[in-house]
């Protein structure tokens, strides 16, 4: 199981959770698990989220393998200037 | 209205053009000579990037009708290298990274040639006071001035 | 993706200051820029646009303007297409209003004409008819209940009940507990603070050419950050398929962000596509000023505790940004960034997007970033006052570093914080002595960064000479660091390669220039291409030579035998090899495709030391030093240049830019004049100071250096006139007639 870190204002569409889990070993199979646990996630998702794995950012990289030793933080989808 | 012939020299070639009679003499420039080295950046004389030079006076092109240039000696970026001699200012200007998107850098160019024409030695301050009337947003100004100076040095011990 | 395991760390061309190879061009005049294209039987388009900050549109009547001679076409709304995506329709809607104008300036209609006083007329001659709606521009008023609202139906699912319709969306990051940490302070301080839209003030306004067939083809020459992206908006708010549409990016005159979207594009194709002829646009600056670009307005609340020794026990931040009439998403950023530079145990960044009449926002360099970053350092710059203490010292000794967990969620890895806060304790600066009524300022910066999708080609020449195509305009000197890195990994002359930016049918997709992506994505993806080539090149030497291709290697600009069964051969060079490319299985070329990731995170430091002048409210800026992790530097005159051009943004937002609206509703400024930039006589030299370390995500170690680099310069700025003036200061711009109410006592 990984453990995915939610910023503060999902929780609440994630029945107030800080930190869920899910079956997945690539994002890609993240997403759709959080999607499945989480149907509250699927706006957010739909409108993009990235990935922090170890501190490393990830935008839109479906077949990122993950594993439960890393750090997995969803983040909102990056832009820049 | 009717339209204008005006007769005039553009970087020493006698040049001729038709234009409205309320054109700037950037538009004239621009879409009746094909000289686009001069850029509109506002059209109210903020930002300089249309800098000329009028009868040897530095304006900004966008300020001055089209009708005006009858009988006077333009001089624009397009004429400011010899042939495949770069002016000094031009070459310090490459080598020392003084441009980036370099849409400025053709009225910076023209406003620093009229500016050494005048000064040979200009110091630090009087370089950006002079250069006050030309907007770059990308460097900062600070690699202009030291091409400026850099330019000066060696034009003076030419 | 796999990255390298070693960073290169020794170079012979990268970290060199070569010659950029448009510089010639862009000397001499020569280079084109969006409105330097022309067409033959070319018309002029015209938009006409809302006089009016809010207000339903009842009818439009084109009737009179059809009849004027010289009127060729003439477009609303109506003649755009309908996609699905909310995004792209609410680009069309900004490109075209419809149904409702949404702040002064929005584009209403367009006309093609055969001269510019034709279309002129004909725009003065379309008769739109307005039912006034009331309006709203600021944040804060926006954000209350009842407040009139811009769009209905706007929110999403994460704004809590109670607000105006108007927040669009909310965030929150952070961790710990806020109370105890609070509770462990001696010193807390609770500030709010407010600041104004600025431009992002390229001084190249937007222009397009828009040729568009009865065939269903067109083209398009445009100034923009990314010709792709313009494709796929214009494809769908023109219902045109993408191989249809090909786009080419003029030479781009300044964008920062404000380049990374369409205003006009799909409006120059509607009215090719209606007069059958090339539609040239070219806005003016007032347009550029009303209907494109600015970066958001905020207004933010910060607390911070601190204790006697400068431990940071708990922060927060509040922070509302509105984003003009459409929704935008930047306060998330924002949230994110705001205590990025520290290690903090309880933390917590809010954040609420907001509508408002006014410009929809576009990207501004670190988007989002350096206002929630300004209302941070103030508060910790006043705390340093407060208790007495160094803000250096203070920084350093809560300084986010390797392990600490970031506010906005992961845990940091190798991060240059603690290095640039060192550099910046040891330079001359610091200790250099001041003034009356002069102080320093000093303030952190922090931005993401990223990659994104990248397309590389390079081509080898039979004369040995080595042609790198890419995709994304070349906004300040990326085709030298491209060049750069190709010639690098071939082992090449820099003068031996020549990279192009080529059109959105000659090459794969490329993401826009922005997000700092350009020299580490396109950089990355081209030495991946040069390394294809090589091996390429390392087969055809072993052919020639009949032995294994894992015999051959390439090193120093040549193929090499090399092991024990390789036998003696002299080495080919690639000019060796590439003369004789035809002979030994045709041409050679490289190509990488990527949706890079890696990009790294990046901080900075400024400082800056002003002079207020009590009477007049006036401020000088007297010395100002940059310090930046850049990763490997390529260029390192162009990645001075970054981290000066951004200071001196920064200045401007600082001390003199602002949107500034009447009560009616519309702009009152929308000129240089009235927006006031810096300019050359306003400021000192300004000192970069380049800290290399190297980014692991990189091959040659290379790290975003083009956003960081604005957002300290806002609260660095504040910090030291509020220190010199002897008065907080909270409100940005702050221009002498703010200065002089603050130090009357407000």
């Amino acid at each position: 199981m990984v453990r995915v870190k939610l910023w503060g204002s999902l929780r609440d569409l994630a029945d107030g959770q800080e930190y869920v889990e899910v079956e997945a070993s690539n994002f890609k199979q993240l997403l759709d698990q959080l999607e499945e646990k989480y149907p509250a996630l699927k706006p957010q998702i739909k409108r993009g989220v990235s990935l922090a794995l170890d501190g490393v950012i990830y935008r839109e990289a479906w077949f990122t393998k993950i594993s439960e030793d890393n750090e997995v933080v969803l983040m909102p989808y990056m832009v820049g200037g | 209205m009717k339209n204008l012939h005006v007769t005039t020299t553009i970087n020493g070639d006698a040049a001729e053009f038709v234009c409205e009679p309320d054109e700037t003499l950037l538009d004239a420039l621009r879409n009746r000579l094909g000289l686009t080295g001069a850029k509109e950046g506002c059209g109210t004389g903020d930002c300089g990037a249309c800098s000329v030079t009028l009868n040897g006076r530095l304006v900004c092109s966008c300020l001055v009708l089209a009708a005006e240039a009858e009988g006077a000696e333009v001089a624009t970026i397009e004429g400011m290298a010899d042939g495949d001699q770069l002016h000094p200012l031009q070459r310090v200007f490459i080598e020392k990274a003084a441009l980036q998107c370099g849409v400025c850098t053709p009225g910076i160019l023209v406003a620093a040639k009229a500016l050494l024409e005048k000064n040979p030695d200009p110091s630090e301050s009087e370089i950006r006071y002079w250069l006050a009337g030309n907007l770059c947003r990308c460097t900062g100004y600070d690699k202009i001035i030291r091409a400026v100076q850099d330019a000066a040095a060696e034009m003076r011990s030419a | 993706m796999a990255f390298d395991e070693n960073v290169k760390t020794e170079f012979k061309v990268v970290g060199t200051r070569v010659k950029r190879p448009d510089g010639i061009d862009k000397v001499t005049g020569r280079a084109l820029y969006g409105a330097d294209f022309n067409a033959p039987g070319m018309l002029v388009g015209r938009i006409l646009r809302s006089p009016h900050a809010h207000a339903r549109i009842v009818s439009i009547d084109t009737s009179e303007a059809e009849k004027l001679p010289g009127v060729k076409a003439i477009v609303t709304s109506a003649d755009l297409a309908d996609p699905e995506d909310d995004f792209f329709r609410d680009i069309r809607d900004n490109c075209l209003a419809r149904d409702k104008v949404l702040y002064d300036g929005h584009a209403v209609a367009a006309v093609a004409a055969t001269s510019r006083s034709a279309a002129k007329a004909a725009a003065r001659a379309i008769k739109i008819e307005y039912e006034k709606l009331p309006h709203v521009t600021d944040v804060d008023e926006a954000m209350k209940p009842d407040a009139p609202v811009v769009q209905a139906g706007r929110s999403d699912e994460s704004v809590p009940e109670g607000l105006s319709e108007n927040v669009t969306s909310y965030f929150e990051f952070g961790h710990g507990d806020l109370d105890a940490g609070f509770a462990k302070a001696d010193k807390i301080i609770e500030r709010s603070f407010k600041t104004a839209a600025t431009h992002q003030g390229y001084i190249e306004p937007h222009a397009c050419l828009a040729t568009m067939g009865s065939d269903g083809r067109g083209d398009l020459w445009c100034c923009t950050q990314g010709q792709y992206f313009v494709r796929t908006i214009c494809s769908e708010v023109c219902g045109i398929e993408a191989t249809q549409l090909r786009v080419t990016a003029s030479e781009i005159g300044g964008g920062f962000g404000g380049k990374t979207t369409c205003f006009i594009e799909p409006v120059a194709l509607a009215l090719s596509k209606k007069s059958g002829r090339p539609v040239k646009i070219v806005m003016s600056r007032e347009e550029v000023f009303r209907a494109t670009g600015p970066t958001v307005s905020s207004s933010s609340d910060v607390k911070i505790g601190m204790t006697k020794d400068g431990r940071i026990t708990a922060a927060t931040a509040k922070l509302r940004y509105q984003g003009g009439a459409f929704p935008c998403g930047t306060v998330e950023f924002g949230a994110q960034s705001a205590f990025a530079a520290y290690d903090l145990e309880a933390v917590r960044s809010y954040g609420w997007n907001v509508l408002t009449n006014r410009p929809k926002e576009a990207a501004y360099r670190a988007p989002g970033a350096p206002m929630a970053i300004y209302a941070v350092e103030s508060v910790v710059d006043e705390l340093c006052q407060e208790l007495g203490l160094d803000p250096l010292d203070v920084r350093l000794k809560n300084a986010a570093r390797k392990g600490t967990l970031a506010s906005y969620g992961p845990t940091f890895n190798d991060i240059g914080l603690v290095a640039t806060l060192e550099a910046a304790q040891a330079h001359p600066h610091y200790a250099a002595p001041l003034g009356e009524n002069q102080a320093r300022g000093l303030s952190c910066g922090f931005w993401f960064n990223f990659g994104g999708n990248t397309c590389v080609s390079l081509n080898v020449n039979h004369d040995g000479t080595v042609g790198v195509v890419e995709g994304n305009p070349d906004i300040g000197g990326s085709r030298a660091s491209i060049s750069m890195m190709a010639a690098e990994e071939l082992g090449i002359p820099y003068e031996k390669v020549r990279t192009v930016i080529t059109d959105t049918n000659s090459l794969g997709y490329n993401d826009v220039t922005d997000g700092s992506r350009v020299t580490f994505a396109v950089g990355l993806a081209t030495i991946e291409a040069a390394r294809a080539a090589k091996r390429e090149m390392c087969k055809r030497a072993a052919q020639i030579w009949g032995i294994d291709e894992e015999a051959v290697v390439w090193e120093d600009g040549a193929a090499r035998p090399s092991g024990p069964n390789a036998g003696e051969h002299p080495p080919m060079s690639l000019a060796d090899i590439a003369a004789v490319m035809d002979q030994t299985g045709g041409p050679i070329a490289g190509h990488h495709e990527v949706n890079a990731d890696g990009a790294g995170v990046s901080f900075g430091v400024h400082l800056v030391d002003v002079e207020v002048d009590k009477e007049t409210g006036s401020t000088k800026v007297l010395r100002y030093t940059v310090f930046q992790d850049a990763g490997k530097a390529v260029h390192p005159d162009y990645v001075e240049g970054q981290m000066q051009g951004g200071a001196v943004q920064g200045i401007g937002w600082a001390l003199n830019e602002e949107y500034i609206y009447g009560e009616d509703g519309r702009l009152q400024n929308p000129g240089f004049l009235d927006y006031r930039v810096p300019v050359a006589s306003d400021l000192p030299a300004i000192e970069p100071v380049i800290l290399e370390i190297p980014n692991p995500g990189h091959p040659y170690g290379v790290r975003g250096v083009g956003e960081t680099s604005i957002v300290p310069p806002l609260a660095a700025i504040s910090n030291a006139v509020s220190r010199a003036a002897g008065v907080r200061m909270t409100e940005l711009p702050m221009s002498p007639p703010r200065v002089l109410k603050a130090l009357s006592g407000g």
